[in-house]
């Protein structure tokens, strides 16, 4: 096992070369720049910048200067938050959006599988009916009318909650903003681990110990929660890389001061190193969190076991 | 680490909170909400007035803007002009100290204007100061910063030298740009000068913390010469830029102060909030300029007539939901200096009037029914209430003159990169804040000179020629004419059509004591104070 870590962990240097690559030049050819601001700058005083940050230099070598510091850590300044680094601004901004997209996922995953597996285990029934059609709505209605929506009842009417912030970072000001992260994947989860269950449940060995006179607890939890499992735990690997890299939305709705702002606000600035740090990142954890998932896969399904 | 990291932010955050909440320390704190996340708080590279709002708490120029938004001393107790006008010599407050108890000398200035002015320094801003001799030069390169016109001629005698007269310098050093830094703490920190627990400030407030995206706390500078009328201990500032957010923690009562929110928001804030809501017109224009390089845009009255059939009086009231004022003239009324600004002849018809005058204009220029047809592009950033503007305007385009109009938006980045660059349109949107409070500000940017913000290309000798002699014109009411004379001819030529004066939108809590509206949108928290 030690060996296949060893080689996906290898694999994933050229992906992160090619995603670096092409997004460093995709974001150089979309128009304008860092600089080009509602007011523009005088001619001179873009120059003065352009110089100051290297942008006078042919691509080709900007590029290769990148790679280079890039390699040794260095992500460079960001060209919008000028006080600080690209790094800096991660490494403040990220441990928010972590602990916050971990809750939320979290509050997904074990809400979204009990629920799964009521409905499947009361198949056709009214409450497995309200449970699919609450997470219906739950994938539908996006997060930026559920946050308002909650804030508007338990900070405004209610008195009960903050608005938003991070506050002293106790449990009443990450409520609201994990719930609408939350909501939506929770649906999501709902929906994989119900169908997923239903099909466990017919299956040949789930009747076999059912006839073996098993408890169903036992069915259910033991047997056939572990195929079931499967499409769930595939879904994990983005689903966490996407929570807990920060949501823009969110973040922006509950003014909570995560990285995921900075993906969206980088591109539209272009601010390049921002946007390339952040990418950088987002991979980062995309990589890692398949290879875990892989692994998980391995414990649940004894075919796909990498030894 | 992260962990820890974010247990160490959540405990200062905690610490402040419950500091603020503790009845036995009797803390006045007041709530801030800012618009957005500084991009810096280096005063050589700001170039946004979230910036200048959290700057001007942090430090104090040689002049400063009162509550009303009026020029008065600010490090600088008084000084005198030459009579040639072109030398100021400023005398620096006795007890003018920064916030580790040095005290603010001629120097700190002398260091900060030639810093500002360095290329390498690559300021943003550093064309707030070109009126200072040499400065232009220094910035392009082509002088040794040693020339700049700035002289510590004692410890408390600052002199500083201008290229020509320039009636609002005084206003200029009011800007941010202009905010002194400390000469010692830059030497020696280096870029690390603005971080919290290093700033040595000048001004009533200290830098006590900042958290990006999430709070940035000033405290009340004791060093301060007038720290005894300071009444606030303690300044927070909210860096939030989506305006909804912003409304909610303003209503769930988590700050004092909010700025700018979406207009169609005015109604219900009015109805709940009254006089808490704010709508203070400032010196901002919203424009839409044509390209005078191409046909028909090229033909005044292609653009005299495009510009009569906009009713402002539609997007001011039903866009803006009367957030906004129409606009007749390109320099926006509330310039003292100025008055008046010479508004479009149209401006006094009724919106059926002008229809009727700009269908026969374009009948004259051989376009619209009848005549060639006319297919216009609007070009605007993208922005729901640009869309707006552009679709209201296109229609009523279509409706008077038959025309085909089509709309581009692209994002503000790419927009204003186009324009800059001399890209060929039609029509653009495009806006102007100002940087001081002149109209030279509004008017240059149709000098035929000025390459980057003359999108439309347009040359008009004569106005230049009004422009020019405006510079050399020292006495006020002679300049001031000059310049109603200068705009009277952009009003004849339109070839920015204006469209509105935008206001600025607070909500200032009843807790609030102090504040005035003004148009220069200049609210330091030194004047404020808070009463429950």
């Amino acid at each position: 096992m030690l060996a296949f870590v060893l080689r996906r962990l290898a694999s994933a240097v050229p992906t992160l070369f090619i995603v670096v690559t092409i997004s460093f030049f995709l974001m150089r050819f979309a128009p304008g720049g860092p600089f080009n601001l509602e007011r523009p700058l005088p001619p001179a005083t873009m120059e003065n910048i352009m110089r100051t940050y290297q942008l006078d230099q042919p691509l080709w070598r900007q590029y290769v200067t990148y790679i280079s510091n890039a390699v040794q850590g260095d992500f460079g300044p960001s060209y919008i938050y000028k006080d600080n680094t690209v790094a800096e601004l991660i490494g403040k901004g990220l441990p928010y959006s972590m602990e916050l997209g971990l809750y939320a996922l979290l509050l997904a995953l074990i809400g979204g599988v009990t629920l799964g597996t009521i409905a499947a285990l009361r198949q056709n029934s009214v409450l497995d009916f309200s449970i699919m059609s609450l997470a219906t709505v739950g994938t539908t209605i996006p997060n930026f009318v559920v946050g308002p929506v909650l804030t508007l009842i338990f900070a405004i009417v209610l008195s009960l909650l903050p608005a938003g912030g991070w506050g002293d970072g106790s449990f009443s000001y990450l409520l609201l903003p994990m719930i609408a992260l939350a909501l939506p994947q929770l649906a999501v989860f709902a929906r994989l681990t119900r169908g997923s269950m239903i099909e466990a449940l017919h299956a040949d060995h789930i009747r076999t110990a059912r006839a073996y006179g098993l408890p169903p607890r036992i069915v259910v939890i033991t047997h056939a929660m572990r195929g079931a499992l499967l499409p769930v735990v595939s879904y994990l690997a983005p689903c966490a890389a996407a929570l807990m890299t920060g949501s823009a939305v969110v973040e922006t709705i509950f003014t909570i001061p995560g990285i995921g702002r900075y993906f969206v606000l980088g591109a539209l600035n272009r601010d390049y190193t921002l946007v390339m740090g952040t990418v950088v990142l987002i991979a980062i954890f995309v990589i890692v969190f398949n290879l875990v998932v892989d692994l998980i896969y391995g414990l649940l399904d004894p075919r796909v076991r990498h030894d | 680490m992260s962990s820890r990291l974010l247990k160490l932010s959540a405990a200062a955050l905690l610490g402040s909170v419950l500091f603020a909440g503790a009845p036995a320390f009797a803390e006045t704190v007041l709530h801030r909400g800012n618009s957005g996340e500084p991009q810096t708080l280096d005063q050589a590279q700001t170039s946004i007035n979230i910036e200048a709002f959290i700057l001007k708490d942090l430090y104090e120029g040689l002049t400063i803007y009162d509550a009303a938004g009026k020029i008065i001393p600010g490090a600088a107790e008084s000084w005198t002009l030459s009579d040639d006008g072109v030398t100021y010599t400023f005398k620096l407050r006795e007890n003018a100290k920064w916030s580790d108890g040095s005290p603010v000398t001629a120097q700190d200035f002398e260091f900060s204007f030639k810093r500002v002015e360095d290329p390498k320094t690559a300021a943003k801003y550093a064309n707030i100061l070109y009126p200072i001799k040499n400065a232009e030069a220094i910035n392009n390169g082509k002088a040794e910063i040693a020339t700049l016109g700035v002289k510590a001629v004692d410890a408390k005698t600052f002199q500083i030298t201008l290229e020509r007269p320039t009636p609002f310098f005084l206003e200029l050093l009011a800007h941010q740009t202009a905010l002194p830094v400390s000469k010692a703490s830059v030497e020696k920190n280096g870029a690390d000068f603005v971080k919290p627990g290093v700033m040595v400030s000048n001004g009533a407030f200290k830098l006590i913390s900042h958290v990006p995206n999430d709070s940035l706390v000033v405290e009340k500078n004791e060093n301060h010469w007038d720290a005894a009328n300071t009444k606030l201990d303690k300044v927070i500032f909210y860096p939030i830029d989506d305006q909804a957010a912003s409304v909610r923690r303003f209503e769930a009562k988590e700050m004092d102060l909010a700025y700018n929110f979406s207009a169609d928001q005015l109604e219900r804030l009015r109805t709940s909030y009254k006089d808490q809501v704010h709508v203070s017109p400032t010196l901002a224009t919203y424009y839409y300029v044509f390209d005078g390089s191409q046909a028909p845009y090229n033909d005044v009255r292609v653009r005299q007539a495009l510009s009569m059939a906009v009713d402002r009086d539609f997007l001011a009231k039903e866009i803006y939901r009367g957030s906004q004022i129409p606009a007749y003239s390109l320099v926006p009324p509330g310039i003292a200096t100025y008055g008046e600004p010479s508004k479009a002849d149209f401006a006094t018809l009724s919106q059926l009037d002008r229809e009727d005058k700009a269908l026969a204009l374009m009948k004259d220029a051989g376009y619209g029914e009848g005549g060639k047809p006319l297919e216009i592009e609007i070009r605007y950033n993208t922005n729901p209430n640009h869309e707006r503007v552009a679709t209201a305007v296109a229609d009523m385009w279509k409706n008077t003159f038959n025309a085909k109009v089509t709309m581009t938006n692209l994002d503000v980045s790419s927009h204003y990169a186009y324009l800059q660059e001399g890209g060929k349109f039609n029509v653009a949107r495009a806006g102007w804040v100002a940087d001081y409070a002149d109209a030279e500000n509004f008017l240059a940017l149709n000098l035929s000179t000025n390459k980057t913000f003359n999108y439309g290309k347009y040359s008009n000798p004569e106005f230049d020629a009004l422009m020019q002699k405006s510079y050399a014109e020292e006495k006020p009411e002679a300049r001031s004419k000059l310049l109603h004379e200068a705009e009277a001819l952009l009003s004849r030529d339109q070839p920015v059509a204006p469209l509105l004066t935008q206001a600025d939108l607070w909500l200032v809590s009843n807790r609030v004591k102090g504040w005035e509206d003004n148009a220069a949108n200049e609210h330091l928290s030194r004047f404020l104070s808070i009463s429950e």
